[in-house]
């Protein structure tokens, strides 16, 4: 399979980034949006998607975030930022919201990172540096219990490293977990068998290769 | 036995010993026990290990019982947090111990210590430094951890209603951990914003049945100066 280059345009902004994720969110789908950037996702559902959002803190059918009066401390997300419920919704403790999760009853979460290795591995909870407070969340439960993990991230730091790797340098969330990774500059299968291209933006297939210290399958030729 | 209500905070806490594990329901504010933990520092109780979801947020609550020297260890599962720099600072000082839990296995844990289960195996972890140094075993092909019960001398939670049997009830993702937690403890004390009678909640939307609560705290009394 080809990939599709995009080199008429620059690199994806983080809207466009979840935008292209809220497309390929199957219809219907039971989610969880990490917290920071994953949960703008959620802004770009259309009406009619039909996808219900979890939240580990109990919740599911998750609305949109709470403005003015709608503000009520009882009612948060999973980064404590007021939210608002859709008709439907249902509330439960953390001992279901995680059995939920870990039992393989979500079908997509979306989530950050530090680093994704080719073979799916993640890191995203701890950079492990002195002084640096770990404080994991979540995540770890959600990275081995939804069905499908899609990662969120730039795909290289500020200082213009590599965040997909050949092997995570952080401290791991978990071993093969994730499926499928969005970045600016290009979409990305990763598992088992390695890391694969989708579709690139504002870069051409053999100068991202050229950036990355992995080995992507489906090369041009 | 139906559990004691109360309205005087001070009361409702008394006996927590020093040393004892303290299991404080609440995500961020959202269902945090505030008026109980307020009691808990001025009962002058100490050396506590906290089991918690976060470890403080701003300068109230569980914050303040950290600020007040009164904590030696904290298990949670998410202290890093833009407010919580009471926890930071004691934790960089080295006063307070931390324990990080992933989060499915902090609630589980509890979950487990309630429901009479000695030890579980979990995916969460693997191949993680959390599960440094845990026993593994392969299930159908998956490997999990072996995880260990999480039990608390007294659990401090928060509800919404609460009736003379004990039963409670909760109010939208304030719910959290506090069904987990009630089970979990030897001494399970509520603090609630009503206690009603006997009856006047209805049965199917029970939450938390009576059985697990032994101190009940009617803030609505409180309130009213009933202390």
């Amino acid at each position: 399979m080809s990939v599709v280059e995009h080199l008429d345009r620059g690199p994806r902004d983080k809207n466009e980034l979840a935008a292209a994720i809220a497309g390929d969110i199957p219809h219907g789908a039971y989610v969880n949006l990490g917290i920071g950037q994953p949960t703008l996702v959620a802004d770009h559902l259309v009406a009619g998607s039909g996808v219900v959002l979890h939240t580990e803190n109990g919740m599911l059918n998750m609305g949109p975030a709470a403005r003015n009066d709608e503000v009520d401390p009882d009612l948060i997300n999973a980064g404590k930022i007021p939210v608002t419920e859709l008709p439907g919704a249902s509330y439960f403790h953390h001992a279901d919201s995680f059995a939920m999760m870990r039992g393989g009853h979500l079908d997509v979460c979306v989530l950050g990172a530090f680093q994704v290795s080719e073979h799916g591995d993640l890191a995203n909870w701890h950079t492990g540096a002195p002084g640096a407070i770990p404080a994991v969340g979540g995540a770890m439960d959600l990275a081995i219990g939804a069905k499908s993990v899609f990662v969120m991230m730039t795909l290289f730091t500020k200082d213009r490293i590599p965040k997909l790797v050949s092997a995570c340098t952080y401290p791991l969330t978990g071993l093969g977990c994730v499926s499928r990774v969005y970045t600016d500059y290009a979409t990305f299968e990763v598992g088992a068998a390695g890391a694969r291209v989708l579709e690139t933006f504002g870069i051409a297939l053999t100068d991202l290769a050229e950036r990355l210290d992995v080995e992507l399958r489906g090369h041009v030729d | 036995m139906s559990p004691r209500v109360v309205s005087d905070p001070d009361e409702a806490v008394a006996g927590i010993e020093d040393s004892s594990t303290v299991l404080v329901g609440g995500f961020g504010m959202a269902g945090m026990p505030v008026t109980l933990i307020d009691a808990l520092i001025r009962s002058g109780a100490s050396d506590l290990t906290v089991v918690s979801n976060n470890a403080g947020n701003g300068d109230t609550g569980l914050a303040a019982l950290l600020a007040a020297g009164r904590v030696r260890k904290v298990i949670c599962s998410f202290p890093r947090q833009s407010d919580s720099w009471v926890f930071d600072r004691l934790y960089r000082e080295g006063q307070v111990e931390l324990e990080v839990v992933p989060q499915g296995n902090l609630a589980e844990r509890m979950r487990a210590a309630g429901a009479g289960i000695g030890a579980f195996f979990c995916p969460t972890g693997v191949g993680t430094p959390l599960a440094e140094g845990k026993e593994t075993r392969e299930f159908n092909g998956r490997i999990y951890v072996l995880e260990l019960p999480i039990s608390g001398d007294v659990a401090l939670i928060a509800a919404h209603t609460g009736d003379r049997m004990g039963n409670l009830t909760y109010r939208k993702t304030a719910r959290n951990f506090g069904p987990v937690m009630a089970t979990a403890a030897r001494r399970t004390i509520v603090e609630v914003g009503r206690v009603v009678e006997i009856g006047a909640i209805d049965p199917e939307v029970v939450v938390t049945p009576g059985i697990y609560t032994d101190t009940l705290l009617d803030l609505a009394a409180v309130r009213k100066g009933g202390s």
